[in-house]
């Protein structure tokens, strides 16, 4: 029996790993072919950098995530305080309807605002995509922060009040710090989710105003390039800097929920 | 009165954004479910069912079929997968257990696309799997993986298996030993303990893992897109093809809100299953 757990857990970790891993080396791959290996170069690192589309394609995602992540931070947090500090009627309402964008498939988020932008002749660019990202990671956010306001002790608050404090002190020196972690995790949750999106991108993206997402995927459908496996190296050592940030910041571990 | 201002201002925003923005595109599409195709690819102001009735044609039924046996059969993988390995995980020593869990973690903060990409990558052929092939085998003749129903169940257990494992080690870790002793000390043998204590302890996680790889994988475009090569569509794909290509909206939004019921009906049954399985554990 611990012999089958252990073999389980060895083939896991080499499924997870062997692709990433694969892309990884073939990164390193002196010839034009993608997956026959020639010998080792570094050659096409310098020259992803040379590349204008794929910086484009950069600063498009990177302001995408940037403005969504702030936009859906400051709405998220003010819902999850309205919701864990007030009591009101459509409380229970709002907190299942929180759900609804994280449960939605992706495709039919994106082909509904599509459909929408064109009704109302909102034309296609990055504005219209940071306004669809917005509305999935305002429910990210607002899930995140609330968790941080169900786990900390309220009584400090009533004690800066007792102690003279103004509502507003209260909140900017004690409430604030103490749910920062949760603010900053979700954040970081949401930028990550932006960055990573493709369905939703590419249908709400009009044309010229491609991330780095919707870039990777005309690469894969009309001709795969030895620097997809750069780009693809490059956002794989990014995700483990930002997980790495992300648990920091939870302040936790990674096993507790 | 303040208090109440107060608290507009804290909901305003995110109820202005749910409403105009989530609520609005998607009575839009309900509305356009119900309309006629225009000639041109708009749509003429003609309430009709046809759209609907579009969908018990054959060919849809079987598109349908697929992604949703399809999304039971990567949620079954998962699960027989992930149940063994979030069970030792739980019980491996404290001090690198976070350590592995990380690492079941990286993969799923990467790009989603990169990850489809690695099996292109080794499945196409004269990928990585049939080179390793011809080394080993004299004579191999590759085998043409990609572009077929096994290349994008693949993907899909690939891209969904973290979801699984996670929320299971999260009830496998909490989960009270002393009571697989207690059962064992009554003479219960490991297998009963197991299958009489752990299981239905684990219920919420299994219940929260499959969902979360069910949903996605049933509304999954991507996937069968990329290593499907369009030769393997699901739902999503025939979504994409009558927005992007078709021109036929009226149809693509009758598809989207079966697929939305689809994923409703899955998360009530959810609810209600964890429901059922909280009061037993209180019984």
């Amino acid at each position: 029996m611990k012999r089958f757990l252990e073999i389980n857990i060895l083939f896991v970790f080499l499924f997870l790993y062997v692709p990433i891993l694969a892309i990884v080396v073939f990164s390193f791959n002196s010839g034009e072919h993608i997956s026959v290996w020639e010998g080792f170069t570094f050659k096409w690192y310098p020259k992803l950098f040379e590349n204008e589309d794929v910086w484009r394609a950069c600063r498009n995602s990177l302001i995408v995530a940037g403005l969504s992540t702030v936009i859906a931070t400051i709405i998220g947090t003010a819902a999850a305080l309205a919701i864990e500090k007030y009591r009101f009627r459509f409380r229970i309402t709002l907190v299942r309807a929180l759900y609804l964008p994280i449960i939605i498939p992706d495709i039919v988020l994106a082909i509904a605002l599509l459909t929408f932008y064109a009704q109302l002749r909102i034309p296609l660019g990055l504005a219209s995509v940071i306004i669809a990202h917005v509305v999935f990671n305002i429910a990210y956010v607002t899930i995140v922060v609330r968790a941080r306001l169900q786990g900390y002790d309220s009584t400090i608050e009533e004690a800066a009040l007792d102690l003279g404090a103004t509502e507003w002190q209260t909140f900017w020196r004690i409430t604030l710090p103490l749910i920062a972690p949760g603010i900053i995790g979700g954040a970081l949750l949401a930028f990550t989710l932006s960055i990573d999106d493709f369905v939703i991108t590419f249908f709400t993206a009009g044309v010229g105003y491609t991330t780095l997402s919707v870039h990777i995927y005309s690469l894969l459908k009309f001709g795969i390039t030895p620097e997809l496996n750069v780009i693809s190296t490059m956002l794989l050592m990014n995700s483990i800097v930002f997980i790495l940030l992300f648990l920091r910041f939870r302040g936790q571990n990674v096993n507790s929920p | 009165m303040r208090r109440n201002y107060r608290l507009l201002i804290l909901l305003f925003p995110i109820i202005f954004w749910l409403i105009c923005f989530f609520l609005l595109p998607l009575i839009s599409i309900l509305i356009y479910s119900f309309l006629e195709r225009g000639t041109y690819g708009g749509v003429q102001w003609h309430f009709t069912l046809q759209n609907y009735q579009r969908l018990f044609d054959g060919i849809y039924i079987g598109i349908l079929w697929r992604s949703v046996s399809s999304a039971f059969v990567c949620t079954a993988i998962c699960l027989l997968i992930g149940y063994p390995f979030a069970y030792y995980l739980a019980r491996y020593r404290p001090k690198w257990r976070n350590v592995l869990l990380l690492l079941v973690v990286i993969p799923f903060w990467t790009n989603f696309l990169i990850r489809t990409y690695a099996w292109i990558l080794i499945l196409r052929t004269e990928g990585l799997l049939n080179s390793f092939l011809a080394m080993l085998i004299p004579h191999f003749q590759p085998l043409e993986l990609l572009n077929t129903q096994f290349a994008v169940q693949i993907g899909l257990v690939y891209g969904y298996l973290p979801f699984m494992i996670l929320p299971l080690y999260a009830a496998l870790e909490q989960l009270d030993l002393s009571l697989i002793e207690a059962a064992k000390d009554l003479g219960a043998s490991s297998r009963r303990a197991f299958w009489y204590v752990t299981v239905p302890l684990s219920l919420p996680g299994i219940l929260a893992g499959s969902m979360l790889v069910f949903i996605p994988t049933v509304g999954a475009f991507l996937t069968p897109d990329l290593l499907g090569g369009g030769k393997v569509s699901y739902i999503g794909n025939v979504i994409e093809r009558q927005f992007k290509t078709a021109r036929d909206a009226p149809f693509g939004s009758a598809l989207s809100f079966m697929l939305m019921g689809i994923v409703l009906v899955g998360t009530v049954l959810y609810f209600r299953a964890l429901v059922g399985s909280e009061s037993e554990k209180v019984s």
